[in-house]
């Protein structure tokens, strides 16, 4: 009996300890965010008083993400978990929050966020039917192509963040109001220098720019998809080349997940580039915050229009 | 001007921002909104056996749950109604019916909201038990399940029962989980010691290997004891009574390029189960014999996704009798010195996320005699999206 109980404490008392270190180093507020954009801006937010896990990287189409063993380790001890909702994590979130264990982040508390609850969202559906493909019911979620969405995502982060941080309450609306400057002004120069993108006719690879296209007066003329989430087929190819007869685009852009063959194979045929736009932050080299993410998106655009 | 700006407005806004929780632009607010995720499953098969499928055994082994192999001709599957939802902030609740010539139901359990890493539930449920036995049939990668959890779990344990999983606050995905159950379903048998007959342990640990690549790894155990446990012909079964244990050892691996599983990913999965049977079996017609065995199999399968929508996948899967006791000649325990095994190809493609056809090949020497199978199957889902499971 004696040596189970020691055999038992030599097992227990280690795995306590690191439990407790555990507790001991969270006095940063843990974030989940699902995608690199929502890191991004926690961490602009909370600085040194959060610790931000992201859960894709620009390079994964975060509609198809499994639920994987490290995401659950990772959801069990978060405080916070900002996602982009509106059903674009529809196959993976609603496992991981079942298995997390967490209490604190399950919908309807405190700790779960979803940004599109706090824009406008476009291109809702009047119908959804799986036969219109991947459509989302609570409209376009790729909200984060557009900086006024940024803002007002910020804007309804802010008091959640001082709510469960109440203690650094001061220090998340002073890094706010810096951070709110910094993009106003921010977004008046990408305004500017995207002035000559206004009007421009664009193709796109999915309908992942909506609120870019709204943003800076890009027309879409044609997605190379013929449904959302439908990969392009030669059929459906073949007519968007005819199309672009009769209603001639700039360029063709796609986000850096997305597999450029179909963008490639129409730019061959019209001589249009094609170009891949880093959609989220780290979807390209510059593209490394939130800032550069804009920065880098224009200047990409800019180049596909010079001859 | 700035500087005084940013230092009056913190405390102001504090009160007043903090007191407000922001409101969301839009919610769901239809007198339907409360209405439960319901999924549809279809799915069917053509299926071709050079042998019998009826006649089919394993040399050996007894044979129990739903453990035949498929239909010859044009069959329709088990479709699948699943109906989900919160049902108040502490529970969540599932239902799955198999609707098939008998309607069954496959799942029905209650479910509370996660704390502290813990989960209870109770109902019917899939066993947590290895890598195959909670996923749901229109899930696998193959058309049929390992050989192994054919021979050796009646195709998949299920069970009446509770259970509770813990989940470690540690980097590395570790969860332990206890199960305890009626104990009415293969391998377990006549719901002994009043009911509450099986008993399971597991743990799982899992995580990512840098962008590319993620696994998970198992280790089970189940107790199952048998009362007049029936298993081979429905209507003339043999009797086991006794106990039957069961220890898993699983693992995946997954890999894709960056993490982007769109065009090309690989996943490797293998399960190693090794079963422990003491008792008395009664083969049907014939008289008691003390029966002392000690069955393993294993399997090992990879799937390769090649392009867009499309998989091809080989699969091994070998058993082992565990005996070759002389007393059961010419019973369904007679192993007749064979090593009952099974070589599989598949090739499948998915239309979408929610369709799927495939085409698969066994070689299956489950009996000395070789059976050559085909099996054309599609599996569809419609309603609420499925989950993305690893």
């Amino acid at each position: 009996m004696k040596t189970i109980l020691r055999k038992a404490r030599a097992v227990l008392l280690p795995l306590l300890l690191v439990g407790g270190c555990t507790t001991a180093q969270a006095a940063t507020l843990n974030i989940f965010a699902c995608e690199p954009e929502w890191g991004a801006l926690a961490q602009e937010l909370g600085g040194d008083n959060v610790d931000v896990f992201t859960a894709t990287t620009a390079l994964q189409d975060p509609h198809h993400i499994q639920a994987r063993p490290s995401l659950i380790a990772k959801m069990r001890k978060a405080d916070l978990l900002i996602c982009t909702g509106a059903g674009l994590e529809s196959g993976w979130l609603p496992l991981l929050l079942r298995q997390s264990g967490n209490s604190k982040v399950q919908p309807g508390k405190p700790g779960y966020f979803e940004a599109t609850r706090y824009v406008e969202t476009l291109d809702k559906p009047q119908s959804v039917d799986r036969s219109h493909g991947d459509v989302h019911p609570g409209g376009n979620p790729h909200i984060q192509t557009s900086p006024h969405n940024i803002s007002k995502v910020a804007a309804a982060l802010l008091p959640l963040l001082q709510q469960l941080d109440a203690d650094n309450s001061a220090a998340y609306q002073q890094r706010a109001d810096d951070f709110s400057q910094r993009w106003q002004a921010a977004m008046q120069r990408w305004e500017t220098k995207a002035a000559p993108l206004r009007g421009v006719a664009v193709v796109v690879h999915h309908r992942s720019w909506s609120y870019l296209q709204q943003w800076l007066g890009l027309k879409e003329v044609a997605t190379l998809e013929p449904k959302p989430g439908v990969p392009a087929s030669a059929g459906h190819l073949a007519e968007v080349l005819q199309q672009l007869d009769a209603q001639p685009a700039r360029m063709i852009i796609r986000a850096a997940y997305q597999d450029g063959r179909a963008d490639e194979w129409l730019a061959d045929k019209t001589g249009l580039p094609a170009i891949a736009l880093p959609f989220t932050v780290g979807g390209s080299e510059q593209a490394q915050d939130l800032f550069s993410l804009y920065d880098d998106t224009i200047s990409r655009l800019l180049d596909g229009l010079a001859p | 001007m700035s500087v005084s700006r940013t230092g009056i407005l913190p405390c102001c806004a504090l009160l007043s921002l903090s007191a407000i929780l922001p409101a969301p632009l839009w919610a769901a607010d239809a007198a339907n909104a409360f209405n439960p995720a319901i999924g549809l499953i279809l799915n069917g098969t053509l299926g071709h056996f050079s042998r019998e499928p009826d006649d089919y055994a394993i040399a050996g082994l007894p044979l129990g749950g739903e453990s035949e192999p498929g239909s010859q001709g044009f069959a329709l599957g088990e479709s699948e109604l699943n109906i989900s939802a919160n049902i108040d902030p502490d529970w969540f609740g599932a239902i799955t019916v198999a609707l098939g010539d008998e309607t069954e139901v496959e799942n029905a359990y209650v479910q509370t909201s996660p704390a502290e890493g813990l989960t209870f539930r109770g109902g019917r449920f899939f066993s947590g038990i290895g890598y195959l036995n909670e996923q749901h049939a229109h899930t696998w990668d193959f058309a049929d399940t390992a050989l192994a959890y054919r021979a050796l779990l009646g195709t998949q344990y299920k069970d009446d029962g509770v259970q509770l999983r813990w989940l470690a606050p540690t980097e590395l995905y570790t969860e332990v989980g206890a199960e305890w159950f009626n104990g009415s379903a293969y391998p377990a048998g006549g719901s002994a010691s009043k009911g509450q007959g099986a008993w399971s342990v597991f743990v799982h640990s899992g995580g990512d290997i840098g962008q590319s690549s993620s696994w998970r790894a198992g280790l089970s155990y189940l107790n199952a004891n048998a009362d007049a446990r029936e298993s081979g012909d429905e209507d003339n079964p043999d009797l086991f009574s006794g106990s039957s244990k069961v220890a898993i050892a699983d693992f995946v691996w997954k890999w894709s390029p960056g993490g982007n599983a769109y065009n090309r990913s690989v996943k490797v999965q293998g399960e190693y189960l090794l079963s422990k049977n003491d008792g008395d079996f009664i083969p049907a017609g014939g008289s008691e014999l003390p029966y002392s065995a000690t069955p393993k199999g294993w399997y090992l399968q990879t799937i390769y996704q090649f392009a867009h929508g499309w998989r091809a996948g080989v699969r091994h899967d070998q058993l082992d009798a565990g005996q070759n006791d002389a007393t059961f000649a010419g019973s369904v325990l007679d192993a007749q010195n064979h090593t009952p095994q099974r070589n599989s190809l598949m090739l499948d493609y998915s239309n979408s996320e929610f369709s799927r056809l495939r085409l698969q090949y066994n070689r299956d020497e489950s009996q000395p005699q070789i059976d050559h199978q085909w099996l054309l199957q599609y599996t569809m889902s419609l309603g609420a999206h499925g989950a993305h499971r690893f």
